[in-house]
């Protein structure tokens, strides 16, 4: 019996505002434990809700960016459950009026395999919706410890149809979609500081049935790598288990990186009742088209597009336009450059090899590079137009990362110019066939690499300034006439 | 004597249930309680002589609620809020940092500025 | 005379006039409660040295001519409901033992900022759920009028401190008549204001959807004053309205003609206690003398009130309270294993039975199968009961009715029997589920014993000021609120403080 994987993604996305989204604790990172908390996000009695607008606007330009329906009319609702990271025991959430409803995204395989690059797949969203994220639990020998920093930071659910078949998929889409709220400014998604968590949802069936097979649940993933694991052992552990004849149950379960297996969790009494009920403390929200296009003059480009962008009008190839647009400050300074050369495949390069390996080295950000993009452009002019040699472009590039300075000026500054005057390279190449009777020799009785020799020569005698390609033509001028 | 359910006024209505009808049986309209099921939800421990009496009364106040079925709710939007007000918002602007020393004071346990519980095991 | 029988609005001029000086006013109300609060328990604490400072305090910047508020020196006792910064707030309940507020409620904020000196912590009804303050965790209040019996609730401590002259005025709250039932148990007037009118940033929340915060006082002016003081939009509560606050006492004209009152038939009804019937009948009969046009209305789905409230109040209570679990505040169950075992016992020995026994109700309300049944299908009824009322305020600028059924009854007369003890709130409920104000003036006494009948005035959304109108207009062509109960004929005159 042939089995396939059907996998849904419910992935809890902190949002990026500088306050929490029911009170105005900042929602900084790292700091001192219970310093950033007041009676709102510490459920005290007496304390009320009041929403971040801009918790709405970023959510809402989350479903701009995977173009979905933006909800007209939506609410808040309570899910009530006990947890000590819970500060009042229910959790401000959205249950049937959602802000956001459907949505695609768009994920490349080229993720998981460079030489998939351009194979694409969409996964359908259900929805996103924003609530409160909880506090935090450390655990000791005999008693555990609660920080509620973090319980209040506004968090974006974006829940995914079953539409992933596959690890790679579900791992293809989680990048994608980082891509994205990362390009939106919507989070920083920064998996080191818990920003975005997974649950998956992953069943098995015999290929060609409808029905989905009997769900399981893993809970709070947050790594990508994790995730991939974990939905390759489950799916094992769900096809051998109806493969030997067993049943599967519906149940939560952990993945347990070190051991390399997902866990039964240990079910609590009773599977949750949330109760959920419309939040009596929060007013609906009504969005006008006014505001939504407010916030629609904020959708950026996304990734792919920009990338297929890039490859049509630049004719660079697909890896380079993955790389350039993988931050939207680099695409920027790419485009800035290309745009005014007549070989945007050179602006990739140099930024690829050259500046981003420096600027790693120099740990500063495309934002604070010397180097800036009209000098790059005029870099790749410079060689273009034959007055430096790309040999001695690569050192003029160095000075430049070094001194910001323009190629130009360094040029100049250092006399690198190229010398392609054939007066004074035919006087190279008489001093050095001169002086080497003997390769002179072997290159009249055919052998070509005599030539290589014979320019190695010339440009060592013009400090690497000659032009080599109208060194060589003048070599084999003077010994073929 | 008026049967439950129909008298000519609220305070009638309730004297009328509340002596020809004092204990309301299981199998009739009104489905039987899960008080123990309910407590656990709502984490609150309770004794058995609490949980038959607890049990007995809100029986009693349940069949009491069971009028609302009489009314006709066709078509009515339910009362989510009294005041027909939308988006109200605050802007993202962060609240000048307080001194956090009352919240751990109040706490009944509290170590190196955190809430300190029993252990919990996931 | 002693000062804590004059009336705000008596105490400010000769305040202003330096007649006499927040500190003399400061330690009458000191004194009476100390002759009376251990007989009436009204108070669960007060703090004599900080409420003499506070007033000295008044005194001082009123030397230095500094502009000061329009309740400049007057104490108002609080209702243990609402948090004031480091004091106590048990809301009548075990499970808040050891919390110490770390932040004003806005309405005692603006208190403040009036000048007014709020103080105390007033007896209640654990977490504000029932009629009779018996189901304080610390004892019950007694009546003024007689000390065998319930003051109401759950403000009871509010009002009876009113009503003996503890202070001049004081803050409660109302979720289903909390303020209306028991001012008209104390012979005082206490005003529910329409829900958003006051903040409720700082209120303990009982039922969210419900609960407001509103004042008791001597007579209808001082309620004008206070509510004034407290009203207007508070940007840390989502539900408070931005609607301008009038100066409340502008309305007090004394003048109800051509007004049309509106009588409820379903309010009027026999099984109801045949001396607060005729009270009531007599007050709109004066009402009627002084020109007002007294109109039969309708208000057909008054029946399923309690229903709805006992629906509706708990499921938002049973979410509302789950917050006390001994994590961050209030007590905790000794050696827990575990936090289950925590959240069970700390909450299972911090509440009382009848707060008990409404988490549960309102746990089942919105459970997995029956919500649809009740918690909905009650928003629904909600919406027809609020229905009601808009299309009587059509026909009638303001509703009478009666504020309770009865007078005050025995305390343990109705303990033992919840559904009973509703009863007490089918004349108030329908008012906070349809959101709109209302307010309780004294109207007469039953005969033996003398015990208080509340008239309730209701008007529509942000109405105060017409029902205050009212309210007012018949106090001035009656005595009622000039009665005092025995317990305070029993005091020797004060001497005046120097």
């Amino acid at each position: 019996m042939d089995y396939e994987i059907c996998i849904g993604l419910e992935t809890h996305v902190q949002v990026k505002t500088r306050t929490k989204v029911f009170c105005a604790c900042p929602t900084e990172f790292g700091a001192e434990p219970n310093s950033n908390v007041c009676p709102v996000c510490l459920g005290y009695p007496g304390s009320l809700p009041v929403i971040n607008e801009e918790a709405i606007r970023k959510t809402v330009l989350a479903g701009m960016l995977v173009e979905a329906k933006i909800a007209r009319y939506s609410k808040f609702d309570r899910k009530n459950y006990f947890y000590p990271d819970m500060p009042k025991n229910y959790q401000i959430s959205q249950y049937d009026l959602p802000l956001v409803i459907g949505g695609t995204v768009e994920y490349d395989f080229g993720v998981v395999d460079k030489k998939r690059l351009g194979e694409t797949k969409v996964c359908h969203l259900t929805r996103i919706h924003l609530e409160e994220d909880v506090g935090k639990n450390s655990h000791f020998e005999r008693t555990s410890g609660v920080d509620f920093n973090r319980a209040g930071t506004p968090l974006m659910e974006i829940v995914s149809e079953p539409d992933l078949s596959s690890s790679d998929e579900a791992f293809a889409y989680l990048t994608a979609l980082k891509e994205i709220l990362i390009y939106g400014g919507i989070s920083d998604c920064d998996m080191e500081k818990g920003q975005v968590r997974c649950d998956v949802n992953i069943s098995v069936r015999p290929r060609g049935q409808k029905e989905l097979g009997q769900k399981v649940e893993i809970k709070n993933m947050n790594t990508f790598s994790g995730v991939r694991h974990a939905v390759d052992y489950e799916a094992q552990r769900q096809i051998e288990t109806l493969r030997r004849g067993g049943k599967l149950v519906q149940e939560t379960r952990r993945w347990d990186d070190v051991a390399g297996v997902t866990e039964s969790m240990r079910t609590k009494e009773h599977a949750h009742d949330y109760r959920y009920f419309p939040e009596p403390d929060l007013l609906p929200v009504s969005l006008s088209e006014e505001w939504l296009a407010e916030v629609r003059k904020l959708v950026p480009e996304l990734p792919s597009a920009k990338r297929k962008r890039m490859v049509e009008r630049y004719g660079i190839p697909p890896y380079d336009a993955g790389v350039l647009s993988a931050d939207a400050a680099l695409a920027d300074y790419f485009e800035a450059a290309a745009k005014v050369v007549k070989n945007p495949k050179s602006v990739a390069n140099w930024i690829c090899n050259d500046l981003l390996r420096d600027l790693a080295e120099a740990k500063l950000a495309i934002g604070q590079s010397p180097v800036k993009p009209p000098h790059i452009a005029e870099l790749v002019d410079l060689v273009d137009s034959g007055k430096i040699s790309s040999k001695m472009a690569k050192d003029v590039f160095v000075e430049m990362f070094k001194t910001g300075k323009a190629p130009a000026a360094i040029v100049a500054e250092k006399g690198w110019v190229q010398v392609s005057d054939t007066g004074a390279i035919g006087k190279f190449c008489d001093e050095v066939i001169a002086a080497n009777p003997k390769i002179v020799a072997d290159f009249k009785a055919g052998k070509e690499v005599a030539l290589n020799a014979l320019t190695g020569q010339v440009m060592k005698l013009s400090k690497g300034k000659a032009n080599p390609a109208a060194v060589r033509d003048a070599l084999r001028g003077k010994l073929t006439g | 004597m008026k049967r439950r359910g129909h008298a000519d006024n609220f305070l009638e209505s309730v004297h009328c249930f509340r002596f020809t009808c004092p204990l309301m049986s299981p199998d009739q309209q009104t489905p039987k309680i899960d008080v123990p099921y309910l407590a656990q939800l709502a984490r609150i421990s309770l004794n058995a002589e609490q949980v038959e009496k607890f049990g007995a009364q809100l029986q009693q106040i349940v069949a009491y609620v069971e009028k609302l079925k009489e009314v006709n709710v066709e078509g009515i939007e339910p009362t989510a809020h009294a005041t027909p007000i939308t988006n109200v918002f605050r802007p993202d602007e962060p609240r000048t940092p307080g001194d956090p020393a009352p919240f751990l004071k109040n706490a009944p346990q509290q170590a190196n500025n955190l809430f300190v519980v029993p252990k919990i095991v996931e | 005379m002693s000062l804590n029988k004059l009336t705000i609005h008596e105490l400010l001029p000769r305040l202003a006039k330096k007649e006499i000086a927040a500190a003399d006013l400061a330690r009458d109300v000191a004194a009476q409660i100390e002759a009376v609060d251990g007989r009436l328990h009204a108070f669960l604490e007060w703090d004599r040295e900080e409420l003499l400072a506070a007033a000295r305090g008044v005194d001082e910047q009123r030397a230095r001519g500094e502009a000061l508020g329009p309740l400049a020196g007057i104490p108002i006792g609080i209702k243990d409901v609402l948090n004031v910064k480091g004091h106590s707030c048990r809301c009548g309940s075990k499970i808040l033992q050891g919390y110490v507020a770390p932040y004003d409620a806005t309405v005692i904020a603006k208190l403040r900022a009036a000048g007014a000196i709020p103080f105390g912590r007033l007896n209640m009804d654990e977490f504000a759920m029932g009629s009779s303050t018996e189901n304080s965790a610390f004892g019950v209040t007694r009546n003024p009028w007689d000390l065998e019996r319930i003051p109401g609730g759950s403000s009871g401590g509010s009002a009876a401190a009113v009503a003996a002259g503890e202070a001049p005025a004081t803050l409660g709250s109302d979720t289903g008549g909390s303020i209306r039932q028991p001012a008209s148990l104390c012979g005082v007037v206490g005003l529910k204001p329409t829900y958003g009118r006051v903040s409720r940033f700082g209120l303990v929340a009982f039922a969210s959807s419900l609960d407001q915060i509103g004042p008791f006082a001597k007579d209808v002016t001082d309620a004008a004053l206070v509510l004034g003081a407290i009203s207007g939009r508070d940007p840390n509560d989502s539900t408070s309205v931005p609607e301008p606050v009038p100066d409340y006492t502008k309305a007090l004209t004394g003048d109800v003609k051509g007004m049309k009152l509106g009588l409820p038939k379903e309010y009027f009804i026999s099984g109801m206690d045949k001396e607060v019937e005729t009270s009531v009948r007599a007050a709109v009969d004066k009402l009627a003398s002084l020109g007002a046009e007294i109109v039969e209305i309708s208000l057909p789905h008054s029946d399923y009130g309690l229903a709805v409230y006992y629906i509706i109040a708990t499921a938002e209570a049973s979410a509302n309270l789950a917050r006390f679990d001994g994590v961050r505040y209030g007590s905790r169950a000794k050696d827990a294993k575990d936090p289950l075992d925590m959240y069970g016992r700390t909450r299972g020995a911090g509440f009382g039975p009848e707060v008990t026994r409404r988490i549960i109700l309102g746990t089942y309300v919105l459970s997995s199968g029956y919500y649809d049944a009740y918690y909905l299908r009650a928003q629904k009824v909600r919406t027809l009961i609020r229905r009601d009322f808009m299309e009587a305020f059509k026909k009638c600028d303001a509703i009478v009715t009666p504020t309770t059924p009865s007078a005050a009854f025995k305390i343990g007369e109705k303990a033992e029997d919840p559904l009973t003890m509703y009863l007490s709130d089918i004349f108030t409920v329908n008012v906070n589920l349809a959101g709109i104000c209302g307010v309780s003036v004294p109207c007469g006494f039953t005969n033996l014993p003398e015990l208080p009948i509340g008239l309730q005035i209701l008007g529509k959304p942000f109405g105060e000021e017409t029902i205050l109108r009212v309210a007012h207009a018949y106090e001035q062509v009656t005595d009622w609120h000039k009665r005092r109960p025995v317990i305070l004929e029993e005091q020797p005159e004060l001497p005046m403080s120097e």
